[in-house]
């Protein structure tokens, strides 16, 4: 385990020691960018209005019975932005774009497609990882901004249309608008980015290390989601403590 | 890289001592080899016998557990040989990039590092394709490919890059007979072209004595031989012997 964490904060070096090569890698940035967010936005409606939905859907009631059904805006719109949007998208972009980057480059590796690039003198760091973790670090906060959008709307819709909470539109905007700050939004999009960083790390070095026929690129994919994630939920905790900590 | 001015003569390669272990497992047994700048150095042998592996220490793919590999002087590991020169390797599998065209596979050392503006690789994309029968494919997938065809653009791409040194891993095989010999051709003119130094591993008998300047047969990890086709031919060794003269014949049917 420890080695492999080495090896992932060296192929994270290595990647940071390239990004001024991404202006040389933009056709394959935009590509992947494309890939990241615009194919993915759909998936992430859908989860966004309904993760809102349900948060409402559980505290609406609860704050209704104690007569406080007016914060139902403010605490969707905060747990949205601060929690579940960064986290979740982080999830879904971890399941969809993190294993078919491992499957790409696994496959590649084990079809020696990576040793050619190496010996036309086309390093595999700035050819494969430097696109694929520019493109991933700037999409999925993005999508962590729509996300936290549509995730209100749903709030909203579920807030006003359920008789048990019972908040028209217009109420649960303006108690939304009053309890979330713009570093409320700022924090989820910290997250997003380092959530992002470690994805698009962890699939491609798992890709890099593939070994073996079809099995060994399946092992990859599955072991670069199931580590993506675990990594995404043990940070969040940390990277919460520290944000806390500096009152973002 | 871009912009920068290549030797188009070929390199001297020198393997000293090379030795490489995988699990336990000698593949490699103390290499000694030097091949000449422009010289065509055909290593045959059974399969298995470290063949590819010896191709793939040459290019800098493999590091030695001990020996060293040094292209005119200098170790293939040191970061200045690759600047220096150009070096190629034809695989066995083709090796071709599957998400892109084959004509962007072809070009792709030249627009990687900007060496050529766009509509110059393209021409040069489109003559060495022609050149390998291929003409009219760039906009193919190599998934769309045969596999001879996949060969076959890998060599294209090889040349694509007018290497100092050009490494092939059993160039004819899944070739046809006319196929096989325009790739022996198309070795033995960049030979007499640009001087450009190759190492061709192959069963292939015929194209190892059309072609040769030189022949190694290596053996379970070890050179057992190595001189002219003719030095070759005429060993008394009963391995390089049974080798050379394997057929298939109605009594091997009958056995």
């Amino acid at each position: 385990m420890f080695q492999n964490i080495g090896e992932i904060l060296v192929l994270l070096w290595q990647t940071l020691q390239a990004l001024p090569k991404t202006v040389r890698q933009r056709r394959k940035v935009f590509d992947q960018f494309f890939e990241i967010g615009i194919a993915s936005l759909l998936m992430a409606c859908i989860l966004s209005l309904f993760i809102g939905g349900v948060i409402a859907l559980q505290t609406g009631p609860v704050l209704a019975e104690r007569g406080l059904s007016t914060y139902i805006g403010g605490l969707v719109g905060l747990s949205m932005c601060k929690e579940l949007a960064p986290v979740m998208m982080a999830i879904l972009i971890a399941g969809r774009i993190g294993s078919a980057m491992s499957a790409e480059i696994g496959s590649m590796r084990v079809y020696e497609e990576i040793d050619a690039l190496r010996t036309m003198n086309i390093q595999p760091v700035d050819y494969l990882v430097l696109p694929r973790l520019v493109a991933i670090g700037c999409a999925l906060p993005m999508l962590v901004v729509f996300s936290i959008l549509v995730g209100w709307l749903g709030g909203a819709l579920v807030s006003s249309t359920n008789q048990k909470i019972g908040v028209p539109f217009q109420a649960y905007f303006s108690n939304l608008r009053e309890m979330v700050e713009p570093g409320d939004v700022f924090n989820g999009l910290i997250k997003s980015f380092v959530f992002a960083v470690v994805i698009g790390i962890v699939s491609c070095h798992q890709g890099l290390q593939t070994i073996g026929g079809p099995r060994g690129i399946g092992r990859s994919v599955t072991k670069a989601v199931v580590n993506s994630i675990v990594l995404i939920l043990i940070l969040d905790y940390f990277l919460t403590r520290v944000l806390l900590y500096l009152e973002i | 890289m871009s912009g920068q001015a290549f030797s188009s003569v070929g390199v001297r390669v020198q393997v000293r001592g090379l030795r490489k272990v995988f699990d336990g497992q000698d593949v490699l047994k103390g290499i000694d080899l030097a091949v000449e700048a422009g010289e065509i150095f055909v290593i045959m042998g059974p399969s298995g016998s470290g063949k590819t592996i010896l191709l793939k220490h040459i290019i800098g793919l493999e590091s030695p557990d001990e020996g060293e590999i040094l292209i005119d002087g200098e170790a293939i590991q040191s970061e200045s040989v690759r600047e220096k020169c150009r070096m190629a390797m034809v695989f066995q599998s083709g090796a071709l990039l599957s998400s892109q065209t084959v004509g962007e596979n072809v070009g792709l050392y030249l627009s990687e590092h900007r060496l050529k503006p766009r509509r110059e690789i393209d021409r040069i994309v489109a003559e060495k394709l022609e050149l390998v029968g291929l003409k009219g494919l760039e906009s193919r997938y190599p998934a769309e490919l045969s596999g001879g065809m996949k060969k076959r653009v890998a060599i294209a791409r090889a040349l694509a890059m007018e290497p100092q040194l050009i490494l092939y891993d059993e160039p004819t095989s899944e070739l046809d007979p006319l196929m096989a010999v325009t790739v022996a051709e198309e070795i033995l003119k960049l030979k007499q072209r640009m001087q450009v130094t190759s190492i061709v591993v192959s069963h292939d008998r015929d194209l190892a004595f059309g072609i040769a300047d030189r022949i190694a047969i290596i053996h379970q990890g070890r050179i057992i031989a190595k001189g002219t086709p003719a030095a070759i031919r005429a060993s008394s060794d009963t391995m390089i012997q049974r080798f050379l003269t394997a057929e298939f014949t109605n009594n091997s049917r009958n056995k």
